[in-house]
């Protein structure tokens, strides 16, 4: 099926099976692999990306839903000049990953999260990234990043 | 954020942004399933819904007419393919039982997830649609997924074997036969305990990911995977699949975390290379989070029956333990030694004389085989010690941090050797508990328990404590020699200064989220007086760094830290040859501080590590016979394990009602 889909502010017209998921079109059509695959079934989060601004999880998203929609992936998030997205630099400053596989998913959930809520208490931070699995950090840091970023 | 302090000497110990962070964070940053591999076939498998099955046939006439199939294999297809079985490094016994085992099973399947069959297309979607079309028919036989019950061996998983029983391992102290039964007998106090250490599944965020790409000429082979141990890999595939090792290169990428379980040798790593070989064509494979579940190794799975002797005061007299470890279907890398990894610390941090008593049965269930998962049977050893204290407490009617301090080893007993010969370095047990007692209010918790448990009450105070002692850095190869081990545990090093003072360290380590590039960088700042940005920290890659034995059982500072700081050492130590030379004073004469090398009483005769870089490079002017690079390996093999210790106090509330737990508190002194 044909689809227009724009991708971090590019237009992109693709023809896909009906049945490749969102997170496969970026990673494999677009080439745009900083989206990770965790779990295949929405459990951890790590594919998360922006859907017409709203944080979804692009494993248990076709392709073909997204026709016609605006996606930001993790590489869209800093400036054309290279400096990083607050949340990116937050997470940084803040120690908030180690092995970095689900921390795209991170960033992507939790700067949706400061766009719905911008001053989230800890327990609406920790809430609010529920369905973002880490098995490294404990989520101490992650929380600590998020409400930093809300802070600035 | 504030700002980062670069004067020379001042960087350990600081707070250092991480190097790796903004690949990472910006999606720049490389693991394996996003490696651009043009050309590549995608290998997926069938595998089997049995535990427990004799596979009867294998079709794959429907799967090959499959669009985009290019191969599809049952596992007696492959068995040309194999110049051996899979590894497994760790013969704990003469007489261990280890039974062939081949990336695709041949006969039979001994648990679910084992692979029967494999497809090779030219995308993951087609060769996940092929397995489908796999026809397998199995001859369905009894699971046993319990380790007594496989012992009684009414089913015996590998015909061959005779038996279900691996292996049986004793720790016996020599010149002590007898002191383990006295002591029981004239105890005061015995208790004798059975606990289940529950089989788990390790999971990393990152699932195992693989591909093998042929090299143009000459038959080289690069295989890419999501390990922990790149140079472990390399040995092992070029003896499983009888490829010569120096054509071998192994790359671990970015690695999304490990836990233990990346530390193996997989099938799917030698199907993707053993593939790639015979159809000229890179080979990959993505490993599904079901399939992690099923056909990545577990952890723990042991039953642990301990039993503690004690005298009137509580100090204890004697410990023996009983251990039934279960190896799963199959050993894999290092299965059948990492129960052993905790043979001695069943007596914990406590003082014991040489009565120590400790076997460890390995048996074969038809469940995922297990293999190293974070602290691999050190906190098995830890759970089994502790609770077997409070059972002992229980016993005595004794505060259960009494009794753990009659029995610490004093800290004036350090450097202390242990029963079993071991030498602990350092510990101040009592310490420790005092200072997390302290933070615990242990004393207000234990008298709110005691006005809030009473009889009738619903919701109940459990206040837990643990004091224990991990056998880390792995690890002294002449210890490793004595356990029967496969290989040693030294880490290699190589310190380079370029002639234009940034300096590349190599390293054998292996990092999945620890961070070693930072790290290594703040030591090598240190010792050679420069800025970490100046150093580049090279990994992970078999071309790049072929020496090294990579990271799992905390080893990597304690071991490969060592390593880089020894071969900065040997570094400076050139350095001072030539600075001698060019400022025509004794060596003896020249102290090395900030990066510079000056003459002790002349401050104005010195000379700047950049500067003997760039001399080591042009060897204008260097001493005789000294060769031009600045330059150093090291190979450290560590005279001891690291021995970290602490005691964690938890405070949770039962609703017994319910049996819901809520955690109040959570104290850790390490």
């Amino acid at each position: 099926m044909k689809i227009r889909v724009t991708v971090n502010g590019t237009a992109h017209d693709s023809d896909v099976e009906p049945r490749t998921l969102l997170v496969h079109y970026v990673r494999e059509v677009l080439g745009l692999t900083g989206t990770n695959i965790g779990c295949d079934t929405s459990s951890c989060g790590a594919c998360s990306l922006h859907l017409n601004g709203e944080a979804v999880k692009s494993c248990t998203v076709l392709a073909v839903q997204a026709d016609g929609a605006e996606v930001t992936t993790i590489e869209g998030m800093a400036s054309a000049d290279g400096t990083m997205h607050p949340m990116q630099q937050a997470f940084m400053e803040n120690h908030a990953l180690q092995c970095g596989y689900c921390t795209p998913g991170m960033v992507m959930a939790a700067s949706s999260l400061l766009k719905e809520n911008p001053n989230p208490t800890e327990e609406e931070v920790r809430l609010g990234l529920e369905g973002n699995l880490c098995r490294c950090t404990g989520y101490h840091n992650i929380v600590k990043a998020v409400l930093a970023c809300a802070g600035e | 954020m504030t700002i980062i302090d670069d004067r020379p000497g001042a960087v350990l110990g600081t707070r250092r942004l991480r190097k790796e962070d903004p690949a990472l964070l910006t999606g720049e940053a490389k693991y394996t399933n996003d490696l651009n591999i043009p050309g590549a076939l995608h290998l997926a498998l069938v595998r089997s819904p049995y535990a427990h099955a004799r596979i009867l046939s294998v079709d794959l006439s429907a799967a090959l007419a499959m669009p985009g199939v290019v191969a599809a294999y049952s596992g007696a297809d492959l068995m040309s393919l194999w110049a051996a079985p899979m590894p497994s490094a760790w013969p704990v016994t003469a007489d261990m039982k280890n039974p062939a085992h081949y990336p695709v099973a041949v006969g039979k399947v001994t648990y679910m997830g084992d692979g029967v069959a494999c497809v090779l297309a030219t995308s993951e979607a087609a060769a996940r649609d092929a397995v489908e079309a796999v026809i397998v028919e199995y001859e369905a036989l009894p699971a046993i997924i319990d380790v007594d019950d496989a012992l009684s061996d009414r089913v015996i998983i590998h015909e061959g074997e005779g038996t279900n029983r691996s292996y049986t391992w004793d720790l016996k102290v020599e010149g002590t036969e007898g002191q383990v039964d006295a002591a029981f007998a004239s105890a005061a106090y015995t208790v004798s305990e059975h606990y289940v250490q529950q089989r788990l599944i390790p999971m990393a965020m990152e699932p195992r990911a693989v591909a093998a790409v042929p090299q143009p000429f000459g038959g080289d082979m690069t295989l890419y995977s999501a390990t922990q141990i790149p140079h472990i890999l390399k040995v092992m595939t070029a003896l499983t699949l009888g490829i010569p090792e120096h054509q071998m290169r192994v790359v671990a990428p970015a690695v999304g975390g490990g836990f233990g379980a990346k530390l193996d040798v997989y099938a799917e790593e030698l199907l993707c290379v053993a593939l790639a070989r015979k159809h000229k064509a890179p080979v990959r494979w993505n490993e599904e989070r079901g399939e992690n579940t099923q056909a990545s190794i577990h952890g723990r799975a042991q039953k642990q029956h301990i039993e503690l002797a004690a005298d009137a005061d509580g100090k204890l007299t004697a410990v023996r333990v009983r251990l039934l470890a279960d190896m799963g279907g199959y050993l894999q890398l290092i299965t059948p030694g990492i129960p052993l990894l905790g043979a001695f610390l069943y007596a914990g941090v406590y003082d014991l004389p040489a009565a120590y008593d400790f076997s460890c049965t390995g048996v074969f269930t038809t469940m995922t085989p297990t293999d190293a998962y974070r602290g691999a049977g050190r906190p098995e050893a830890t759970y089994a010690i502790e609770r077997a204290m409070d059972a002992l407490a229980a016993k005595m009617g004794v505060d259960p941090m009494e009794l753990r301090r009659r029995n610490y080893i004093r800290k004036d007993q350090f450097p202390y050797t242990a029963f079993t010969g071991l030498v602990y370095d350092s510990g101040d047990h009592e310490a420790a508990a005092d200072m997390a007692a302290g933070l615990a209010d242990y004393a207000g918790k234990r008298a709110r328990q005691a006005t809030q448990n009473v009889p009738g009450a619903t919701k109940r105070l459990g206040i837990g404590v643990c004091s224990y002692f991990e056998m880390c850095g792995l690890a002294p190869s002449r210890v490793l020699a004595s356990l029967n081990y496969g290989a040693g545990g030294w880490e290699a090093a190589t310190v380079r200064i370029l002639p234009t003072n940034k300096v590349q360290v190599v390293t054998g380590t292996a990092p999945h989220g620890q961070g070693h590039e930072t790290s290594w960088s703040m030591i090598v700042a240190d010792k050679l007086g420069i800025s970490p940005d100046d150093v580049d920290v090279l990994h992970s890659d078999t071309a790049i760094a072929p020496l090294g034995l990579d990271t799992y059982g905390s080893r990597s500072l304690p071991v490969g830290g060592v390593a880089i700081a020894m071969a900065c050492d040997k570094v400076i130590d050139k350095a001072k040859k030539i600075a001698a030379h060019q400022l025509e004073a004794n060596e003896d004469d020249l102290e090395f501080a900030g990066g510079t090398f000056t003459v002790k009483g002349s401050p104005d005769k010195a000379m700047p590590l950049a500067a003997i870089a760039f001399e080591a490079f042009t060897a204008h002017n260097l001493p005789d016979g000294l060769e031009p690079n600045l330059e150093a390996q090291v190979t450290y093999d560590p005279p001891n394990f690291s021995w970290p210790f602490g005691t964690h106090i938890c405070t949770v509330e039962v609703d017994t009602e319910t049996g819901q737990v809520e955690v109040l508190q959570y104290v850790a002194v390490d």
